[in-house]
């Protein structure tokens, strides 16, 4: 490691001008970063981290603007560079591998053009040469076939190969600094890892500097050999990785080691914690139980297995290359489980593995090919008309996108009530009574019952999804992807929500996520998928202290930070 | 892809049954003889309209005589005229003239409107884009007529530049006029789809990667953002052709141009009915070819989309 930084932040200050007030972003950040080292700046949305990298390599979006401070690289102050200025550092001295594979290939050029224009463009190559040195950084960034790769779009290429496709293009000018803005987060956790490996050995091996930005604390540790924190615009800590994990100092980098799901998920205290959630849950659940045995009006005999799946099959027909071909698609292959009261069966799978599919299939939100699902005894396809209802309120949904779930039209107060008002349950006056009392259970200020989804942040909006789902009172509650959106505090709170409300309410939950990591803070079972097929099934201990199929080894030494549990 | 095309081809037949069938029922219900019509005040005897009557199938229930037109028209008899010429004859004559008018119409529309729509795009909140919407605003909301009368007479009469009526000589330099008039209101939309296209993809993720590579701005515009921009112009171009060729029905009437819009539009004034289906059947056929080709070319512009 050579004495002079390749980069040096220093002071800056980044602005966004909405009627000309400014908005700060980026308050006073400093790092620097000598040739060939990587660096992280971790920190959740919203943290300026993004807005750092971009204020590097010139490219801010829309009114982005660095108002002070300087971005000294190689030598040079960069941070009031022309146009002309940055177009010349941007590919052959800075690259960048942006953070979202899907978008950010041009959908209508072939792969190949795409990173030639980077070689014609930073005068590497030309021509036919250009053609022979795109084959070779596609074969450098792992992808095999690549003739006929090159020549294929965008929309030909799975995630984790259009990510690669990205690092070809990142490194192609041979960059001296690479940002890589959250380069797998948008992928499935094998491929993150492939990826990751795969760009390590790249850089390591150019000798180029990297500039990794992530919210994961646990993948920082493992990649980085300096570690930045930022939270909210400002640099809270800075120091050598290993360092910042073993004695964080400052009470949010404090709080997002003791919160990572990569690195809780280790700890015997989530696993002890569980087990006290459970007893409690099953109890109350054993006791809601003996009331349906005997109560009217609901679905359910009062069983210990709430919902029992048996040889669930879904066959999608799709359109063969003739009309009058088809071609099935098997997404769900004889899937069979049981959810028991008062517990979570966790369903773990990457993209494509069907376990969404199952999901839709247990909430009778489509319809089966083949199986099927008891609920509390009973088939939920023979039920119709009003029992149906009825098994609709006892078995609720929490998606994904909690920006997407929420009818923007719809204030809080509305969404939460609207399922209360289907099922005409209770006088205007109750229901409002109902609506406060949920949004307690979700620890929301009743305050927001007034207020529209987009005044809300990410984690307060899948609250009220949440409450929305308990406003019936449902046994089941069908969790798909429920965290998976969420900042790591923010999901590490939500877990704990979850983890309350079970054991308060007896509730038991399908829990669906392509991260194992968060499974050991909220599962008992476990149910590993891949390709529709189930290819493991067994408790949460047993899954991760002895997995029984490779698969599910592979899944686990995915998850970034791993190793460095032992130590820290 | 051929089998995509064959199909959509194959779906004209219905098409083109079902507007003539109804083009056949709106000239039935016409008040008013059209046969009488042709003598005017002239004495004539019951026998000579009975006959004339019959040569065009009149005497008979319209069901019929739309059977007989299509029985005709497999073997590319279309009938005739009032004067007694073939229809073919009369079509093959006004068709070229008003594809001539609407095909310069579009290349105007088309290249004026996506270099405006694409500057006014990249400079989203400047002066020329808000100079080209407030126009844009106006000649969409001013109809085609004032617009072709009053050029009519600043560039045809008073200025001289052009001659104010176009008459038997369609030269390409004769139906400039009408074609910029008839090209206006289209203009202005192509103008407005391409300028929020534009700006809409210049912050799309795939520029900014596109710019990180180090590309010059040029490049980072024509590569990545206008392409991207056109597909929604394409498709308003696709269906505008044939939209120019009915809307040449005004402006052939203000320039006295002996196109398809100018022979229809007599046609409906007389009642001569195998004229008028005729023409709309060759109008619909274009429609339909049009929206083909605009479809086909989706696939080209956008390599995501294939037809199976």
């Amino acid at each position: 490691m050579s004495l002079q930084p390749l980069l040096e932040v220093r002071d800056l200050d980044v602005s966004f001008y909405s009627d000309k007030k400014a908005i700060p972003a980026v308050r006073g950040a400093n790092l620097t970063v000598y040739p060939g080292q990587t660096v992280a700046i971790v920190g959740e949305s919203g943290s300026g981290k993004s807005t750092t990298a971009h204020a590097i390599i010139g490219l801010l979006p829309g009114t982005g603007k660095i108002v002070g401070g300087e971005i000294i690289f190689d030598g040079k102050d960069i941070a009031h560079s022309s146009k002309k200025g940055f177009q010349a550092l941007r590919g052959d001295q800075i690259g960048l591998v942006p953070q979202d594979p899907m978008t950010n290939l041009n959908p209508l050029w072939r792969v190949g053009d795409q990173i030639k224009e980077a070689l014609v463009a930073n005068d590497i190559a030309k021509g036919s040469d250009a053609d022979r040195r795109v084959l070779a950084l596609l074969e450098e960034a792992g992808l095999g076939d690549v003739e006929r790769r090159a020549r294929q779009y965008p929309h030909e290429f799975s995630g984790g190969m259009r990510q690669r496709a990205l690092i070809a293009m990142g490194l192609a000018a041979r960059p001296k600094l690479l940002i890589a803005d959250e380069p797998t987060s948008a992928l499935d956790v094998t491929v993150q890892k492939q990826i990751l490996d795969h760009l390590d050995g790249l850089t390591d091996e150019l000798g180029t500097a990297v500039l990794l930005i992530t919210h994961d604390l646990g993948l920082a540790a493992e990649r980085a050999d300096h570690i930045v924190v930022m939270y909210r615009g400002s640099i809270v800590e800075s120091g050598p990785a290993l360092e910042i994990l073993k004695n964080p100092e400052h009470p949010y980098t404090r709080r997002l080691v003791s919160s990572a799901p990569s690195i809780a998920s280790q700890r015997l205290s989530s696993v002890k914690a569980r087990e006290e959630v459970r007893q409690q849950a099953v109890q109350t659940a054993g006791e809601i139980a003996a009331e349906i045995a005997t109560a009217e009006g609901v679905v359910g005999k009062g069983e210990n297995e709430i919902i029992v799946v048996d040889g669930l099959t879904k066959v999608f027909m799709l359109p063969g290359d003739r009309p009058w071909r088809k071609t099935e698609l098997r997404a769900v292959d004889d899937v069979s489980f049981s959810l028991r009261r008062g517990t979570t069966t966790a369903i773990v799978g990457e993209s494509g593995s069907g376990k969404s599919t199952v999901a839709r299939m247990v909430l009778g939100l489509l319809k089966p090919t083949a199986g099927t699902v008891l609920f509390d005894g009973y088939d939920t396809a023979q039920l119709k008309g009003k029992r149906q209802m009825a098994l609709r309120r006892q078995m609720q949904p929490v998606f994904q996108n909690p920006y997407a779930s929420l009818d923007p039209m719809y204030s809080i107060y509305k969404s939460i009530e609207e399922p209360l008002e289907t099922h005409k349950i209770g006088s205007a006056k109750e229901r409002e009574a109902k609506v406060r009392d949920l949004l307690d259970k979700v620890s929301l200020p009743t305050s927001l019952m007034r207020r529209y989804p987009n005044e809300l942040s990410g984690g307060q909006r899948q609250r009220v999804a949440i409450a929305r789902a308990l406003a019936l009172e449902p046994e089941v509650v069908v969790l798909d992807e429920a965290v998976s959106a969420l900042d790591v505090l923010v999901q590490a709170q939500i877990l704990e929500l979850l983890n309350d409300l079970q054991a308060e309410m007896g509730l038991s939950y399908l829990f669906i996520t392509h991260d194992l990591a968060v499974v050991r803070q909220i599962a008992d079972d476990v149910l590993v998928m891949q390709n529709g097929k189930v290819v493991e099934a067994a408790s949460v201990n047993e899954v991760f202290d002895n997995p029984g199929e490779s698969y599910t080894r592979r899944l686990l030494d995915a998850i970034p930070g791993r190793d460095l549990l032992t130590t820290a | 892809m051929w089998w995509y095309a064959a199909r959509r081809i194959l779906q004209t037949i219905p098409v083109i049954l079902g507007s003539t069938l109804l083009i056949y029922a709106l000239v039935f219900l016409r008040p008013g003889d059209p046969i009488r019509a042709i003598f005017g005040d002239k004495p004539v005897s019951d026998s000579v309209i009975e006959q004339v009557r019959a040569q065009y199938n009149f005497d008979q229930p319209f069901l019929l005589q739309w059977l007989l037109f299509l029985k005709g028209a497999i073997t590319l008899d279309f009938g005739q005229s009032f004067t007694g010429r073939d229809v073919s004859d009369l079509v093959a004559e006004a068709f070229p003239v008003t594809i001539k008018l609407a095909l310069m119409a579009l290349v105007i529309e088309a290249v004026l409107g996506i270099v405006a729509g694409t500057i006014a795009g990249l400079r989203k909140g400047k002066l020329f884009d808000s100079t080209m919407l407030v126009t844009s605003l106006l000649v969409i909301a001013v109809p085609i007529f004032v617009f072709g009368f009053v050029m009519q007479l600043i560039f045809g009469v008073k200025l001289g530049w052009f001659p104010p009526t176009v008459g038997g000589n369609t030269s390409f330099y004769n139906l400039l006029l009408p074609a910029i008039v008839l090209a206006l209101v289209s203009f202005a939309y192509i103008v407005r789809l391409t300028r929020t296209s534009v700006a809409g993809n210049l912050t799309a993720d795939h520029v900014r990667t596109a710019r990180a590579k180090g590309l010059s701005e040029g490049v980072v515009v024509r590569r990545h953002v206008l392409r991207n921009s056109l597909i929604p112009t394409v498709t308003f171009l696709g269906a505008d052709l044939g939209a120019l060729m009915a809307g040449a029905i005004v402006t052939e009437g203000i320039f006295n141009i002996p196109g398809i819009g100018n022979l229809a539009f007599n046609a409906i004034k007389r009642g001569e009915t195998p004229t008028i289906v005729s023409v709309v059947t060759i109008m619909v056929l274009v429609y339909v070819l049009t929206s083909l080709i605009v479809d086909l070319l989706y696939a080209w512009l956008d390599p995501r989309i294939r037809y199976a």
